[in-house]
C-alpha cells in the first residue's frame, strides 16, 4: 500500500523589536552576560505590570498580512501557567482565546498550505546545567522577549514541501524586518502521521519539538514516515500521540519524558492586560507599511531587466536584496551589480565559507564603477573585492598601490609582449607548429607582467600579430 | 499584636500595606513566603505621596496577601492600618482591597476607607493578588482627608497597564445631600447581624434627616456576584502567587532533592492555610474541563453586575449596605476560614468585582457610579457631622 504525509507545522520566530514584549530591556541579543538584559517585570518578581511592546503587535500583523491572513481587530493575551525555573513569574502571556491573526494562506509550489493562527507570546529563560557542581543555573536575558508562533494546518504532504515553505517564511520574514531569523532562532515543532493514499482519515500523531535546523527537520521528518509506515504495516511497534525528539548523533526520533499524560495550562484572560484593538487606522498604517515581499521584489529586478533565475537568487535573500537595491541606488547599471554580486561575490563568500553578504555597499559600487568605467580590468577588480572580503581595503588606494589601471598604453603592452615572446622560445614553437593552446601560456606570462592591467583584447591582438610576423 | 510589620519613620504620617513595595525595605505582604524579600523599586502611589510632601510611617500588618478578614488565619493585626487611624497615630493609610478586609477593618474602627474607581489609581507595586479587581485605596478619619490623599495618587500611569488615561482626579466634596437619592439593598441590610444593621438604620435616618430620598431596593444577583468573584479572586490569586516557587527569592525549604520537591516544600511550608485553600480552589475552577462551568461563567456575572448595578445609578446616587455581618468571628475551626471569607464578601464583592468606587463610613458602606469617588466622600462627609 501506498502512503501519504500528513504534517502540520508550528514556527516560532523571534520579532524584532528593540525591547522585551512587557518591558522595556533590550532583547537578549543585546546581552554580553547572563542576566545582562533583566528588570523585576521579566525576571516574575512581584509588583511589576506588564506593558504591551506596541511594535510587536505591529510586526505580527505584517506576519499575517504576509500570510494573507484575517487580523482580528480585537486580540487578546491570556496566560498559560506551568512551573518551570526558565518561567520566572510560572506562567507565559501568550495568545489562547483571541490570537492577532487567523485562517491565513501560503503557495508552496503547486499547492496552497492553510495558517491556521499566528500568535504572539513571550520566550522563556534558558537554564545551564552545570554537571561538575550539581547545580542548576538560570539566565532570564531570554525571558519575555517577544516571539510569533506560526500555525499551520496539516496540509504538507512531504519533507519537501515542509523546507520549501520554511525557506520561504523565513525569505518573507526577514524581508518585511518582522524577524532576522538568525541561525537557530527560528524553532519548529513538526507534527506528523502516515495514512494510506486516498483516505482522508488522520493517523496517530507524533510531534518533533523544537527543531532549527531545515536539514535536520527534512531528516526528522523521512525518518518518521518510515517508523509510521513500519509500525502500520509490519507492527514494529505501537504508535501512540506522543512528543519525541530528534537525535542528532543517533539520526533518529526518541519519545520525550512525558511528565504528567495531560498537562493543564490552565490558560485565562490576563487582567493586567487590556483587550488590543487594533482599529482600521491602525491597520491601514501597517499595511501602509509593508515592504515588498520577495516575489514582488524578484518582479521588480526582472522588470530592471535581471534575468529571472538571478532575480529569484536575489530576492530569496534578505541581504543580497539590500545590497543590491543599495548599489543600484549609488547609480550603478542593474545587471552589472547582479553579475557581481551573484558571480563574483558569492565566490568570495564560497571561498571564506560565509553565510550573509556583508560588504559596505558603496566600495562594490565603487570597483564596478572603476571596472565599467574601464579604469581598471575585471581580473584586478575581481582582486580588489577580494582585498575588500579580507581585510575591509580602501578600493582607490588599495587600486593606486598595486598599480591597477587598465588604461595603459599600447605601446607599453607591445613591449611587454616583445619581452613574453622573447622569454617563452618553447611555448613560441609550439603555437607555430599549430599548438593554439601555446598561445595561452604566453599570453598569461604577458597578464602577470602587466598585472592585470591592460585591455586583455589589445593584449591578445598584439600577440597574434608579433607572433605572426 | 504588632501594627507595623517595618517601621520607616516615626513621624511620618501615612502608613502604607505590607502588599505595598517600598523600595529597601521588606515586603512580606503578610506572608511566611516572603519574610526576607527586599522590593528594588516603590509602588507608584508612594512615590507620588512622597513626591508630595508626605512621609512614610511603615509597614503595616495585613492578612497573608490580603487574603484574611478575620485575622484567624495569620498573627497578624489585619485592622492595624485602620487602628492607627483611628488612634490618629497617622493621618492614612494605604491599603489594598482585594476582598474588602480594608472596608471591613474601616467600619469596625469607625473611620472612612474608600476603595476607588479601579483603574485610577497605579497598582504598580502591589504584590498582586487578585489584579482585575484589587485597588489601593486610602483610611483616613474623615472625607476630606481621605480625599485629600487620593487626589495625590491618583491618575494615569504608564506602568499599569490597566490604568485609565486621566492625568488627575479632582475629588469635590462639597455636595449638597439635598434631594439626593440614597438605597439600602434589602438583601444584604437582611444578611447583616443586629450591631450592623442599626448602624444602618443609623445613616437612613441621618441622610433623611439632611433631606435625602431614601428607598429600599433588590438586587438579584448578589450570590452570583459573591460566587463569581470568589472564583474570579482566587484563580487570579493561584496564579499571581504561582511565582513564589522558592527559586528566585522568598522562602526556600531545606528539604529537597529535586525541583519538583523544592516546588512543594517551599509552598508548602510556607502558605498559610487560607492562601492554600485559595490557590486548590483558584487551580480548581481554571482546569481543563471546568473552565467554561467556572471561570468563564464568573466572567458573563462580572458583565451583568455591572449592567445591573450601572442601571441603577441612573436612580440612585449611592447604595447604602453592610460593609461587613459581624465584627467577631470567634472560635470557628481554621478549615472554614475559605467558606468565611466566601460568605462574607456577599458584602464586598459587589464593588470588587465591578470596580466600582465604595467608600465605609460610620460603619456602613456606600458604593456609587464610576468616578463617582467625590460624591460618595461627600455623601460621608454628612455621616460624619451627624455622629460628631
Amino acid at each position: 500500500m501506498k502512503y501519504e504525509l500528513v504534517i502540520g507545522l508550528e514556527t516560532h520566530v523571534e520579532l524584532a523589536t528593540d525591547s522585551k514584549l512587557f518591558c522595556s530591556c533590550g532583547g537578549h541579543a543585546a546581552a554580553n552576560e547572563p542576566n545582562d538584559c533583566v528588570c523585576p517585570a521579566c525576571s516574575g518578581m512581584p509588583g511589576m505590570l506588564p506593558v504591551t511592546n506596541k511594535h510587536a503587535i505591529e510586526l505580527a500583523v505584517k506576519a499575517g498580512l504576509m500570510l494573507n491572513c484575517k487580523i482580528n481587530q480585537y486580540t487578546t493575551f491570556d496566560k498559560k501557567s506551568y512551573y518551570y525555573p526558565d518561567l520566572p513569574a510560572a506562567y507565559q502571556i501568550t495568545q489562547w482565546f483571541n490570537p492577532v491573526c487567523v485562517e491565513g494562506t501560503v503557495q508552496v509550489g503547486e499547492r496552497e498550505i492553510g495558517i491556521k493562527q499566528i500568535h504572539i507570546e513571550e520566550d522563556a529563560g534558558k537554564l545551564v546545567h552545570d554537571d561538575a557542581t550539581n547545580t542548576s543555573l538560570v539566565d532570564y536575558n531570554r525571558t519575555s522577549v517577544p516571539l510569533i508562533e506560526i500555525v499551520s494546518k496539516p496540509d504538507f504532504r512531504s519533507s519537501d514541501e515542509v523546507i520549501t515553505y520554511l525557506k520561504k517564511l523565513k525569505a518573507a520574514l526577514q524581508f518585511a524586518g518582522i524577524s532576522e531569523c538568525e541561525e537557530g532562532a527560528m524553532r519548529c515543532d513538526v507534527n506528523i502521521s502516515v495514512r494510506p493514499e486516498g483516505t482522508d482519515q488522520l493517523g496517530v500523531r507524533s510531534e518533533i519539538k523544537n527543531m532549527s535546523s531545515f536539514a535536520e527537520i527534512k531528516d526528522a521528518i523521512e525518518f518518521e514516515k518510515v517508523r509510521h509506515v513500519d509500525a502500520i504495516e509490519r507492527r514494529t511497534e505501537m504508535l501512540v500521540q506522543e512528543t519525541r525528539r530528534w537525535d542528532e548523533v543517533k539520526r533518529r526520533t526518541f519519545p520525550m519524558r512525558n511528565k504528567e499524560t495531560a498537562a493543564d495550562y490552565r490558560y485565562f484572560p490576563d487582567p493586567n492586560l487590556m483587550p488590543i484593538i487594533i482599529d482600521d487606522a491602525w491597520l491601514d498604517e501597517i499595511k501602509a507599511s509593508m515592504p515588498a515581499t520577495a516575489e514582488e521584489k524578484g518582479q521588480k529586478y526582472v522588470d530592471m531587466g535581471i534575468a529571472s533565475k538571478e532575480a529569484a537568487v536575489l530576492a530569496s535573500d534578505a541581504k543580497l536584496c539590500a545590497v543590491f537595491d543599495a548599489v543600484v541606488e549609488l547609480g550603478r547599471e542593474p545587471k552589472s551589480v547582479a553579475s557581481w554580486i551573484l558571480t563574483e561575490c558569492m565566490s568570495r563568500m564560497r571561498y571564506l565559507g560565509i553565510e550573509t553578504l556583508n560588504i559596505e555597499p558603496a566600495k562594490l559600487s565603487r570597483i564596478i564603477e572603476l571596472v565599467d568605467g574601464g579604469e581598471i580590468t575585471r581580473a584586478a577588480g575581481k582582486k580588489v573585492l577580494a582585498a575588500v572580503f579580507e581585510n575591509n581595503v580602501d578600493v582607490d588606494k588599495y587600486c593606486d598601490e598595486n598599480g591597477f589601471n587598465a588604461k595603459v598604453d599600447e605601446g607599453a603592452i607591445l613591449a611587454v609582449v616583445k619581452a613574453a615572446i622573447d622569454a617563452n622560445p618553447a611555448a613560441v614553437a609550439d603555437y607555430k607548429s599549430g599548438k593554439e593552446k601555446a598561445l595561452q601560456a604566453i599570453f598569461g606570462a604577458c597578464m602577470r607582467e602587466l598585472k592585470g592591467n591592460g585591455d586583455p583584447a589589445v593584449i591578445r591582438e598584439l600577440l597574434t600579430k608579433e607572433l605572426g610576423k | 499584636m504588632a501594627k507595623y510589620i517595618t517601621e520607616i519613620n516615626k513621624q511620618g504620617s501615612i502608613a502604607v500595606d505590607d502588599t505595598i513595595l517600598v523600595k529597601d525595605y521588606p515586603a512580606t505582604a503578610g506572608s511566611k513566603m516572603l519574610e526576607n524579600f527586599v522590593p528594588l523599586f516603590t509602588a507608584e502611589a508612594v512615590e507620588r505621596l512622597i513626591a508630595g510632601g508626605y512621609t512614610i510611617s511603615g509597614k503595616t500588618a495585613v492578612g497573608e496577601f490580603g487574603l484574611d478578614l478575620y485575622g484567624e488565619t495569620s498573627s497578624n493585626d489585619i485592622c492595624a492600618a485602620a487602628s492607627l487611624v483611628a488612634d490618629g497615630e497617622v493621618k492614612a493609610a494605604l491599603n489594598v482591597d482585594l476582598n474588602g478586609a480594608p472596608r471591613r477593618a474601616a467600619a469596625i474602627k469607625g473611620v472612612t476607607f474608600v476603595k476607588p474607581t479601579y483603574g485610577t489609581v497605579s497598582r504598580y507595586g502591589v504584590i498582586a493578588a487578585a489584579c482585575s479587581g484589587e485597588q489601593i485605596g486610602v483610611t483616613a478619619k474623615n472625607a476630606n482627608t481621605a480625599a485629600e490623599v487620593l487626589s495625590v495618587i491618583a491618575g494615569h500611569d504608564a506602568k499599569d497597564g490597566t490604568s485609565l488615561t486621566t492625568e488627575k482626579y479632582e475629588y469635590n466634596t462639597e455636595i449638597s445631600v439635598k434631594g439626593k437619592k440614597v438605597a439600602v439593598v434589602k438583601e444584604l441590610y437582611a444578611a447583616a447581624s443586629a450591631e450592623v444593621k442599626a448602624k444602618i438604620d443609623d445613616v437612613v435616618a441621618a441622610y433623611k434627616a439632611a433631606g435625602a430620598v431614601v428607598e429600599e431596593i433588590s438586587i438579584d444577583i448578589l450570590n452570583e456576584i459573591k460566587t463569581a468573584w470568589t472564583i474570579l479572586m482566587s484563580a487570579e490569586t493561584t496564579n499571581n502567587l504561582s511565582r513564589f516557587d522558592g527559586v528566585k527569592y522568598g522562602y526556600r525549604t531545606e528539604k529537597y532533592k529535586n525541583i519538583d520537591e523544592l516546588y512543594v516544600g517551599s509552598r508548602s511550608e510556607a502558605f498559610g492555610f487560607l492562601t492554600k485553600a485559595t490557590i486548590i480552589y483558584g487551580s480548581d475552577v481554571l482546569s481543563k474541563g471546568k473552565y467554561d462551568a467556572c471561570y468563564d461563567k464568573a466572567l458573563k456575572i462580572r458583565r451583568k453586575a455591572v449592567e445591573a448595578l450601572t442601571e441603577l445609578f441612573k436612580t440612585y446616587d449611592a447604595l447604602v449596605m453592610p460593609a461587613y455581618s459581624k465584627a467577631d468571628f470567634e472560635g470557628y475551626p481554621i478549615e472554614e476560614a475559605f467558606t468565611k471569607v466566601y460568605e462574607e464578601s456577599l458584602f464586598t464583592a459587589p464593588a470588587s468585582i465591578t470596580g466600582l468606587p465604595a467608600v465605609v463610613s460610620a460603619g456602613v458602606q456606600l458604593v456609587g457610579d464610576y468616578f463617582a469617588d467625590g460624591k460618595l466622600l461627600g455623601l460621608a462627609k454628612v455621616l460624619e457631622k451627624e455622629e460628631a
